[in-house]
């Protein structure tokens, strides 16, 4: 079984950054722009992991930091969720641009 | 330190009622404002007489000579290891001899003011300034260091401002202190430089030293400070001049005389406090601080003697036409002034010719004495005539009694009449000018004359005169029925006029004299003749023009009609310096630097400030609330120093 080279792992993973980087500039609803960024710190994951993986076989860092994102993604999705329902009790509204009052 | 303690409560106790009338005087104790600023004002006279007893007979003297004790130091501002300014006591015959001048003098006015200011709204703040003005001018005469004495100098003529303009709803009042602000700060900017010119070269401040340093001529200091020039002037004569025009600007010395005439908007009172007895000679005073300094330089002392002489010539002049009883005063204070410093210009350091400086420090005291006297007296006959012009007065003996005998007293004391004590001082201040210079002594003869002409003018106008103007309607006759005035406005006078009698009999040269040993004086009988038959001259001379309604003044007036004309307008010295200011400075300086100002110092502002906010307006679209605008900058920005990161490591690798 041909084994998966790098190159290929980091393909996905940057594919995976730039589908969220779009994903965050072109989504309106809060919620998908947050799934946006969950997209591209996934694909940090998935490099931190390759890495680890293909060039320091024998340490567990790059482990270790993804483990590490995973939880600051979790805790992030909740302070983010928090703020989208502030947002909404005060817009009606979910949508980023709708709430505009910061401008000059 | 337990000696210096009372020392230090001098100053400081006007400072507290300053203080205490100035914050709460207005609104909780109007009524008894005059009453807490005499009772500080009695106690630091009191302590003034302890300070003077105890200098002068218990622990002033070594060795028979007067010392120079510094009672209290404080280093207040160190610039250098050399040179600091410090707060400091100094005590000596002259500072202890104004001492004792300005707290009495000062206090003899709040008693007055008790009575000549009654009903008056803002009596807490007129106390409050007084206190002011004591305390600087106490804080002046103790000043240690010479920049004290400078800090205090600006500090009275703060208070004598306040002063003077007290009736601020009278414009005139509001242009006089203006004027007396502005003439005496102009002059204090010569002094300023005078000080910084003395003290750069003798590398301190402190007067000990200063005077130490300077007049030791093989010190490196005199011999710097003595070749060091300034078109073809050594700068020690430089300095010393500049510190004496700071001095002819507030004892109004000519040129700078104008403002003092003016000054007589303010209150009565503070005309016989400030621009009579006390203020005024500070200049005098400052000459004889430094008179060993000025010993040395013999160009400065002469520069000293002939703007005396020529200012008492110029003010007894001007004083002979005058018709307003205080600026008559005005211009016999200024003349007076001119005494004093043409003998301390005539005077020298030592022995017999230290004669001058004795004679003016003596007819400072004096003068401080009669001057205040007439200057209240004056007071208590505008207090009931409501007029300051002598035309509206006449024939007041009979109304005040007390005021007239007072009056009479301090005349026949400054026209030099003995026994009164101005005779005294008078007689030494010619005698030493007979020594050492006899153009100086001609003018003092002169002027002597003048002034018993103009002040017994002044006294028959006033007293006996009965002039038929004026006194028709609300004269003389109706406010004469309301008396002579309170208690406390006689008191002082009875008390001055017992003073002006007696002071002459002081053996004043005893105590008081530039080297601090005491002096032989003796008043030569074939000498005095000379002044005293001028004197008398004079007085009968006005008594023949004035003391009974005639035509002959104004005949006279008409014979000499140019003179009088000129010394009625005060020799157009006003008009010379309003055409000054008004033609050459403002259109030659004032005017430019506004243009400047406005259209080059403001117009580069404004351009700036109009550039921003045209940027500001081209730019402010990108703020545009939209989130994810900013983060689609962020992320350009991110990449384009991604691209420039990876841009240099592959040039720098490869």
């Amino acid at each position: 079984m041909n084994q998966i080279s790098l190159i290929q792992i980091l393909f996905v993973s940057t594919a995976l950054f730039f589908i969220g980087i779009y994903g965050l500039f072109t989504r309106r609803n809060l919620i998908t722009v947050l799934m946006a960024v969950e997209l591209m710190l996934n694909s940090v994951n998935i490099n931190f992991v390759a890495f680890n993986k293909y060039l320091f076989q024998g340490r567990l860092d790059g482990i270790f930091f993804t483990i590490f994102i995973i939880t600051i993604a979790a805790a992030e999705a909740a302070v983010a969720i928090a703020i989208i329902i502030n947002l909404y009790r005060n817009h009606d509204s979910i949508d980023a641009e709708d709430a505009t009052e910061m401008k000059f | 330190m337990g000696q210096s303690f009372y020392l230090l409560l001098i100053p400081l106790l006007p400072l507290a009622s300053f203080l205490l009338l100035g914050l709460f005087g207005r609104k909780y104790m109007n009524s008894v404002a005059g009453i807490i600023g005499t009772i500080s004002l009695l106690m630091v006279t009191i302590l003034s007489f302890v300070a003077a007893r105890d200098y002068f007979f218990h622990n002033g003297k070594v060795n028979g000579v007067y010392q120079q004790v510094v009672a209290f130091k404080y280093t207040w501002l160190q610039f250098s290891p050399h040179i600091s300014i410090d707060m400091g006591l100094l005590l000596d015959p002259v500072s202890v001899l104004m001492l004792v001048i300005v707290s009495f003098i000062s206090l003899m006015v709040h008693v007055f003011s008790i009575g000549y200011m009654k009903g008056e709204e803002r009596l807490g703040t007129y106390y409050a300034f007084l206190s002011l003005f004591t305390f600087s001018m106490l804080g002046l005469v103790l000043s240690s260091n010479i920049f004290q004495l400078y800090i205090f100098w600006e500090l009275v003529g703060v208070s004598s401002y306040l002063l003077i303009g007290f009736y601020f709803d009278k414009p005139a009042a509001v242009a006089a202190s203006k004027k007396a602000f502005i003439v005496t700060r102009f002059a204090d900017l010569g002094f300023l430089i005078g000080i910084l010119i003395l003290a750069f070269n003798a590398e301190t401040l402190d007067f000990g030293l200063l005077i130490q340093r300077l007049t030791n001529t093989q010190s490196s200091w005199s011999i710097a400070i003595g070749s060091a020039s300034f078109m073809g002037i050594s700068a020690l004569t430089w300095g010393l001049v500049l510190v004496f025009a700071g001095g002819a600007g507030k004892s109004a010395m000519f040129p700078l005389h104008i403002w003092l005439p003016d000054a007589m908007e303010g209150p009565t009172p503070v005309s016989a406090l400030i621009h009579a007895a006390t203020m005024v000679v500070a200049g005098v005073y400052l000459v004889a601080r430094l008179f060993p300094v000025f010993s040395v330089d013999g160009l400065s002392l002469d520069i000293v003697a002939y703007v005396g002489a020529f200012s008492a010539l110029i003010a007894a002049v001007i004083a002979c036409t005058q018709t307003d009883i205080k600026r008559v005063l005005a211009y016999s204070t200024m003349s007076q002034i001119g005494y004093m410093m043409f003998a301390l210009g005539v005077s020298r350091y030592s022995g017999e010719e230290g004669l001058g400086y004795m004679a003016s420090m003596f007819h400072l005291f004096t003068h401080a004495f009669f001057k205040s006297l007439l200057f209240l007296g004056a007071g208590a006959v505008i207090h009931i005539v409501h007029s300051n012009d002598m035309k509206d007065m006449g024939g007041l003996r009979k109304y005040m009694p007390v005021t007239h005998s007072c009056f009479l007293i301090a005349c026949l004391a400054i026209a030099g009449i003995p026994p009164f004590s101005g005779f005294f001082s008078k007689e030494e201040i010619l005698t030493a000018a007979f020594h050492q210079n006899k153009w100086v002594y001609g003018v003092g003869l002169l002027v002597a004359a003048l002034t018993a002409f103009y002040m017994f003018r002044l006294y028959f106008s006033v007293f006996w005169n009965k002039q038929s103007a004026g006194s028709g309607e609300g004269g003389v006759e109706v406010h004469g029925l309301h008396g002579e005035g309170t208690l406390t406005m006689k008191l002082p006078l009875i008390i001055l006029a017992a003073i002006t009698i007696f002071a002459g009999f002081i053996p004043f040269s005893n105590y008081i004299t530039a080297t601090g040993l005491p002096l032989e004086t003796h008043i030569d009988i074939g000498f005095s003749i000379v002044p005293v038959l001028l004197g008398i001259t004079g007085i009968a001379i006005a008594a023949l023009l004035y003391g009974r309604k005639n035509d002959r003044p104004e005949k006279m007036a008409a014979a000499a009609r140019g003179l009088y004309r000129a010394a009625y307008r005060k020799f157009y010295i006003d008009e010379i310096y309003l055409f000054f200011t008004k033609k050459i400075i403002f259109n030659g300086i004032g005017r430019p630097a506004a243009w400047i100002d406005r259209n080059i110092v403001d117009g580069l502002m404004n351009e700036i400030a109009g550039a921003t906010a045209k940027t500001a307006r081209i730019i402010k679209g990108i703020q545009s609330g939209k989130v994810q605008n900013y983060a689609l900058y962020f992320f350009a920005g991110i990449a384009g120093l991604t691209i420039m990161v990876i841009y240099f490591l592959e040039r720098g690798l490869g």
